[in-house]
């Protein structure tokens, strides 16, 4: 049985880690299927160096592709080098992260190499020797369980779900030549803003703070700012669509059904009422501690921990807390 | 210019999902359906670029049954000029609808074909940049707002944690997320127009699915919030819950 191949997405000249957990879950399902996990990496030259980490995470070998040119997303070329490594090392089935990078190329490469795309998978298992892919439906509100008839099978994975596990690999650099021909690929990127550097995605935060119309105005986002950056770098802040209609937040912050299904460690949902439309997308986080002045709000019925009272006295004193060294 | 918007129809998402009893798909018992979120606002982007170039021929595509007529209608209503309904089983297989919906697309012979970023039911995220790349078009994906600028197209992309612009060539494809364009409601002449408007309705093969669904369940249930208390009083309560016996601090 031929390979697993993991494609592992670079951000700003390191590995991302959403990158790292899809090379995590490719050598863990390798080992099931008793088959070898690769990796490709496609993106600026300066990531050579980092790229040889994956070995640490069971990367038997790691396909670069690199290039100045690549050191932003070129959907065209990134797909076509995808393709070709798939091909030439006949891979039984391709992880991506389902970041927007992952889904946009997944879809590309499902046309390219005429096969259906397993997206947003947040566990797979082997059995009788065929994948079973658990995927989200409903933006969470069911879970259902799907087989893919035709190698290779391409998933996507959802960030967050599948844990970074180390593990040994031979992690043979393989790096491919390239000639690249930047005038012939159409779509261009011309410029990009990034957010805070320092916040993570809402899709890739293991802890989410996220608020609701309840904190009143833009302004109060001041204190969610303070307790994500005393909760550490691994929280990031959300948002319910009463506030993202509202303008006060960026819609990239949205969680729920028309926003983004997340799966954090834990959540926090501060002055946010419970409706279904967002309880949908972060009913699957680990914990879940609501903190509304309504007592019979919905989000305390799917709330691990509540407390009943005003975010602004509670929120501020929470970040103290955590801060104050007996606490911990 | 020719624009075609690629709609489906999708259960409402207020709808409370219940497992049929094959086990494997939703319950309709109930079920409210509604245009796919997204996809209205594929539509009213379509509406705006019309508008703007004061010329423009919108035809609204689905793949789905009989009853996603309605939606089409709405469609109509709100502006499109006309309406194509291929009637078959959109399964999970979204490169099976995909291929299914090319050579419909292909013949219309769009310079611009406008996605939902996603459905809110399967929630691929994927047949726009899969069909575009079938019909062989240039395609940017999670566009909050665009802009034709000659030959070109000018896209605002949302990505974790950034937005870029990017820039592609006509004919091309785009999938449409939440950002510049709130959808309208179709006036009562919008919808009294709708009825003379031309809508189409034919069969189609959608090739066998090599994707099932094997199983669906619903998540498992949770048991409601432990109340710490009232107040900034339930605090440090709550920061020892999490530390010790969540163990997620
Ligand atoms: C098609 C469709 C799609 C949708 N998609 C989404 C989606 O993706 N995501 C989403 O979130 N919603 C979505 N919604 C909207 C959803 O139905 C709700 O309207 C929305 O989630 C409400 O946001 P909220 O909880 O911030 O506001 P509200 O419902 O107004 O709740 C505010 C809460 O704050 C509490 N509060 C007030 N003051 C304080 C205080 N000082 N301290 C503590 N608590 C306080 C109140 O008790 C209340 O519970 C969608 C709706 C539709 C129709
Ligand atoms: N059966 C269908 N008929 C027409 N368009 C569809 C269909 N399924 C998906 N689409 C379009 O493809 C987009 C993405 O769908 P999906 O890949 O299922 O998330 C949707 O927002 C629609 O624009």
């Amino acid at each position: 049985m031929a390979g697993v191949l993991a494609l592992v997405e670079t951000k700003e000249g390191s590995l991302r880690s959403s990158g790292i957990e899809a090379m995590s879950a490719a050598t863990v399902l390798a080992e099931r299927m008793g088959t070898g996990a690769d990796a490709l990496v496609v993106g600026p030259p300066e990531i050579d160096a980092a790229a040889g980490a994956l070995s640490g995470y069971g990367a038997g070998t790691i396909h670069l592709a690199l290039d100045p040119a690549l050191a932003g997303y070129r959907p065209e070329v990134f797909a076509e080098i995808a393709v070709q490594v798939i091909r030439e090392g006949e891979y039984d089935v391709v992880l991506l992260a389902g970041t927007g990078l992952g889904r946009d190329l997944a879809g590309r490469l499902g046309a390219l190499l005429d096969v259906p795309v397993a997206e947003d998978a947040t566990a797979i298992s082997v059995m009788d020797g065929r994948l079973r892919i658990e995927r989200p439906v409903f933006a969470g509100k069911a879970l259902a369980t799907v087989e893919v008839d035709v190698s290779p099978t391409l998933v996507t994975l959802r960030p967050g779900a599948f844990p970074v596990q180390q593990s040994e690999g031979a992690g043979t650099l393989a790096r491919r030549s390239l000639a690249l021909d930047p005038g012939r690929w159409p779509t261009e990127t011309i410029s990009r803003e990034s957010g805070s550097a320092e916040v993570p995605d809402v899709s890739e935060a293991s802890i989410v703070v996220s608020g609701g119309r309840g904190l009143r105005d833009p302004e109060s986002w001041r204190l969610l700012e303070e307790l994500c950056a005393e909760l550490g770098p691994e929280a990031g802040l959300g948002a319910s669509r009463a506030v993202v209609d509202a303008g006060w937040r960026p819609h990239s912050e949205q969680v729920g059904q028309t926003g983004k299904t997340v799966a954090p460690r834990l959540y926090f949902a501060i002055g946010i009422s419970g409706a279904v439309q967002h309880l949908a997308g972060m009913r699957t986080a680990g914990t879940i501690v609501a903190i509304n002045r309504d007592r019979d709000a919905p989000i305390f019925r799917v709330a691990d921990y509540g407390i009943v009272g005003d975010a602004f006295e509670v929120v501020p004193r929470l970040t103290e807390e955590l801060r104050s060294p007996q606490g911990r | 210019m020719q624009i075609v918007v690629v709609l489906k129809r999708v259960p409402d998402t207020d709808t409370r999902v219940r497992v049929a009893e094959d086990g494997f798909s939703l319950d309709p018992g109930g079920v409210r359906y509604v245009t796919n979120p997204y996809d209205e606002f594929a539509l009213e982007a379509a509406l705006r670029i019309r508008e703007e170039r004061g010329e423009g021929e919108i035809t609204a595509i689905t793949l789905g049954e009989e009853s996603a007529q309605e939606m089409l209608r709405g469609a109509l209503a709100a502006g499109a000029d006309r309406a194509i309904l291929l009637r078959g089983r959109a399964g999970s297989d979204g490169s099976a609808v995909a291929r299914a919906l090319l050579p419909e697309v292909e013949a219309l012979g769009p310079d611009l074909v406008l996605f939902g970023m996603k459905t809110i039911d399967d929630d691929q995220e994927q047949l726009g940049p899969m069909l575009a790349t079938m019909l062989r078009l240039p395609c940017a994906t999670a566009v909050s707002e665009f802009e034709i600028e000659g030959s070109h197209l000018r896209c605002r992309r949302e990505v974790e944690g950034a937005r870029e612009w990017v820039q592609l060539p006509l004919p091309a494809a785009l999938t449409i997320t939440k950002g510049a364009y709130e959808p309208r409601h179709p006036s009562l002449k919008g919808i009294m127009a709708a009825k003379k408007k031309p809508l189409d309705v034919r069969d189609v093969i959608v090739p066998p699915g090599r994707m099932r669904v094997v199983e669906m369940r619903l998540p498992p249930e949770r048991q409601g919030a432990k109340f710490i208390g009232e107040g900034p009083d339930a605090v440090p309560e709550l920061v020892r819950r999490l530390r010790g016996e969540a163990g997620v601090l």
